[in-house]
């Protein structure tokens, strides 16, 4: 009982603590929001502020949770409350994308974004169901840990170890880059800064308190992000409907977005070509009217050309369907149909469970009942910002549909010229073009000129593109229509391109801008604008503070203290760990400084790659005896295979796909592989030992026994090294 | 309840193990069916509005995501049920 109330005792206090810092946060802001309209406070001064304050207090949360003790530092002294510890796990994984560019991708798709909403949200049940009570009541330090224990040997731990290392690795290279872009945008200092600064943030934190000072930081993290989220948006919607509270109102934004699509001709209906009848309905809310297109490999490639000063041939530009070719010759009877849609949405659900830097946050928590219960709450905090991010794209849809389509680009509303002048939006009328620099065209107009699409004739010599009074005429050559207005020639001159009006076809939005924006749609201070730099900056920070203690942990404990020297003292092994953490943190800053479009592909396909590997080898480790560590490996091994074959193909080509799945749901085809091959390779080879077939007996009771779990998990280890 | 007095530790354990597994799967199919059932008819319930949102639409960003948390809570619930029955409970409780 005694152990009881102290428990009560310190939750009670943590609770009051993180109580007493939402509100400091909330009055903080509102002084910062009094400073800035009544005194004019400069808008630099305020991003600073909010930054440094922020930074400072992941700081002192790092440098008071100081340890030297091992268990905190690899697993925060497992003590975490079931609360607590699922507000790290949503800062955990809530990242600078779902953060930043989520909404703006549900603002792109429709409803075929809502596969990201449902995935990354239903991927917990099956943590909750299937992993997290025996992760914990397994409760050594590693995912690999749990691999390579269960499967004997440390071939299956090798192997874990380095698909967690690349996996999070190139994750953690996503975040250092989303750092780099909040500081750049918000603050004015150079990316390569930015980067720096972000990371010096990070390693504060980690270095000296690990996983317990990550855990603590990252509920304060937790609580600056969903504040920062939920504030723009309720007044935008307070703004657009009257009502507070955009989650429910933003139905009334889904019907005007039909309407004004309809309206202005976006929404259009096409017949399927395989002669079924089926109809496939463009526009926001119809389904699956998303076509295939290689346009990302192109783009990637190009710019690592650019950047290393290589030559890679890219693919040739393909997209599916494509309107400039005959029905006939176009694959695209899978076009309206939901398989794309549903085998995403699986992969996504099921990397979610097999990602480490989630899976390592249920060693934390105290008891298995404490992990059951964690995975819950873990899912309603993450839940209130993917329940959110739809009504931020609704209302950026209607707003954008309403008074930016089909208007004068010269009376478009403030806040699109000023992300215009930041090129985050892109307005593709010519006329836009006047008085540029010939030498100096936006990135959308420059390939035009180089394949002869657009041709500037300079007639006056100043080196600058003249339309003043310009009328547009057209003619025919070789059977083509071409198009001269002003300086200005060519078939992509037409009618409508030059008329000054902004079509929804010459609109291009950044999807970072939807989130971004908004506190200017809404007209709400600056200060609002800081609020969300410091949230997405806690996105990108607290996700990759996760990522670097696995990577740190999968070298120091899994290589070093597991495969190479068992007997290693614990000031040896902590030393290392941090040592890795600083080497992990500086090769990531490495790879996100060219700002290679590639690694954020690469973050969307590690859900894929999860999904066929750790997954299936994970869930018949606990759900059947019989499987064995040769049964994993060949699954592993073959699931991966299937699932880089398919990425790596319809990447490239578009025309390779079945039922029109994308690269991005890979995994649907590499899982079902890994497990068949799982099955297959275990039935031919020997029964696990008895030792291992009781361990999963214990696994499957939950009354906590973390020493016997160690000396088995040492003790086989310790066999395998001679 | 008599009969799980007499059981031997092993046998409460393989017993527990099997309604654990039979509540998975029950589980498992409520998320499967609001996950991947109404996306198959999306387009058909999309002309059912409510509140506004047209139906399809609803279910993928709303009603899924308040049965995930709720199966997971139910979940954590149900097994601290069936922890205490099978006299499994974890040490520090």
């Amino acid at each position: 009982m005694a152990v009881n109330e102290a428990i009560k005792l310190r939750n009670n206090r943590l609770a009051q603590y993180y109580g007493m810092f939402t509100v400091g946060l909330i009055i903080f802001s509102l002084i910062m929001g009094a400073l800035e309209l009544g005194a004019g406070m400069p808008k630099a001064w305020i991003g600073w502020t909010f930054l440094m304050l922020t930074m400072g207090l992941y700081a002192f949360i790092g440098i008071m949770s100081r340890t030297k003790i091992l268990d905190e530092y690899y697993v925060a002294g497992r003590n975490v409350p079931a609360v607590f510890n699922g507000m790290a796990t949503g800062a955990d994984w809530m990242s600078a994308a779902s953060f930043i560019s989520m909404a703006g991708t549900l603002y792109a798709l429709g409803y075929d974004g809502l596969a990201y909403i449902m995935g990354w949200t239903g991927g917990y049940v099956l943590l909750a169901l299937l992993f997290a009570p025996y992760i914990r009541k397994f409760g050594q330090y590693t995912i690999p840990d749990f691999v390579g224990t269960r499967y004997g040997g440390r071939w299956p731990r090798l192997v874990a170890a380095i698909c967690a290392i690349i996996v999070s690795l190139t994750y953690v290279t996503a975040q250092v880059v989303g750092v780099g872009i909040i500081m750049s945008r918000f603050i004015g200092v150079p990316y390569e800064w930015g980067v720096v600064i972000g990371l010096s943030g990070v390693l504060v934190c980690s270095f000296l308190g690990g996983m317990k000072a990550v855990t603590w930081t990252q509920v304060a993290q937790y609580i600056i992000l969903i504040i920062a989220y939920m504030i723009p948006v309720t007044f935008l919607s307070l703004k657009l409907t009257g009502f507070p509270i955009p989650q429910l109102s933003y139905g009334q934004a889904l019907q005007n977005i039909t309407r004004l699509e309809t309206e202005l001709k976006i929404a259009t209906e096409s017949k399927a070509r395989d002669g079924s009848g089926r109809v496939i309905q463009g526009g926001y809310v119809p389904a699956y009217n998303e076509g295939l297109s290689n346009a990302a490999a192109v783009t990637a490639i190009n710019q690592i050309n650019t950047y290393f000063g290589v030559n890679i041939t890219p693919p040739k530009a393909q997209s599916i369907p494509d309107i400039s070719k005959p029905a006939e010759e176009i694959q695209t009877d899978w076009r309206g149909t939901p398989w794309n849609f549903l085998a995403l949405t699986f992969c996504l659900m099921v990397g979610t469970a097999g990602l480490p830097h989630i899976l390592i946050r249920f060693y934390t928590v105290p008891s298995v009942r404490e992990s059951r219960l964690s995975v819950g709450w873990a899912l309603f905090f993450i839940f209130l910002l993917y329940f959110t991010a739809p009504a931020y794209a609704a209302f950026a849809r209607w707003e954008i549909l309403q008074n930016v389509v089909g208007k004068e680009i010269s009376s478009l509303p403030e806040w699109t010229q000023n992300w215009s002048r930041l090129g985050l939006i892109t307005q593709r009328d010519y006329t836009t073009l006047d008085g540029r620099d010939i030498d100096k065209l936006p990135a959308w107009a420059a390939p035009q000129v180089k394949s002869g699409a657009l041709v500037i004739n300079d007639a006056n010599g100043n080196g600058k593109i003249d339309l003043a009074g310009a009328t547009f005429s057209e003619t025919e050559v070789d059977g083509k229509k071409v198009g001269t207005f002003g300086e200005l020639s060519g078939t992509v001159i037409t009618k409508t391109s030059v008329d000054g009006i902004l079509q929804f076809s010459e609109l291009n939005i950044d999807p970072d801008t939807i989130v971004l924006a908004t506190p200017e749609i809404a007209g709400l201070p600056y200060t609002v604008a800081a609020l969300i730099a410091a949230g997405g900056m806690a996105a990108a920070l607290s996700t990759a503070d996760g990522l670097l203690v696995v990577i740190s942990s999968a070298i120091a404990h899994d290589f070093y203290y597991r495969i190479i020297n068992p007997k290693a003292s614990m000031n040896t092994r902590i030393w290392l760990g941090k040592t890795m953490l600083v080497v992990a943190a500086v090769i990531a800053a490495l790879l996100a400084l060219p700002r290679l479009a590639l690694i954020a592909q690469m973050v969307a396909w590690a859900f894929s790659m999860a999904a066929s590997s750790f997954f299936p080898v994970i869930l018949l480790g606990i759900f059947w005896k019989r499987c064995n560590g040769p049964g994993a490996i060949a699954g592993m091994i073959g699931g991966l295979s299937v699932t880089l074959f398919y990425m790596y193909s319809n990447y490239v080509d578009p025309s390779f796909n079945v039922l029109g799945i994308t690269h991005l749901a890979a995994g649907i085809f590499g899982m079902p592989v890994n497990f068949l091959l799982c099955y297959i390779v275990s039935k031919l080879t020997a029964a696990p030992s008895q030792e291992i077939q009781d361990l999963v007996d214990h696994l499957r009771s939950p009354e906590l026994d973390d020493e016997l779990m160690t000396s088995i998990a040492g003790g086989k280890q310790a066999a395998g090294a001679h | 309840m008599s009969d799980i007095a007499n059981m031997s530790r092993q046998e409460r354990i393989n017993a527990y193990w099997k309604e654990n597994n039979r509540l998975i799967a029950i589980l498992l199919t409520i998320w499967f069916s609001v996950a991947y059932i109404p996306p198959l008819f999306v387009n058909q319930l999309n002309q059912i509005t409510i509140a506004g949102f047209p139906l399809g639409y609803y279910f993928g960003s709303q009603i899924s995501l308040i049965v995930f948390v709720v199966l997971i809570f139910y979940y954590a619930y149900a097994m601290n049920k069936l922890d205490a029955k099978y006299h499994l409970k974890d040490r520090d409780k």
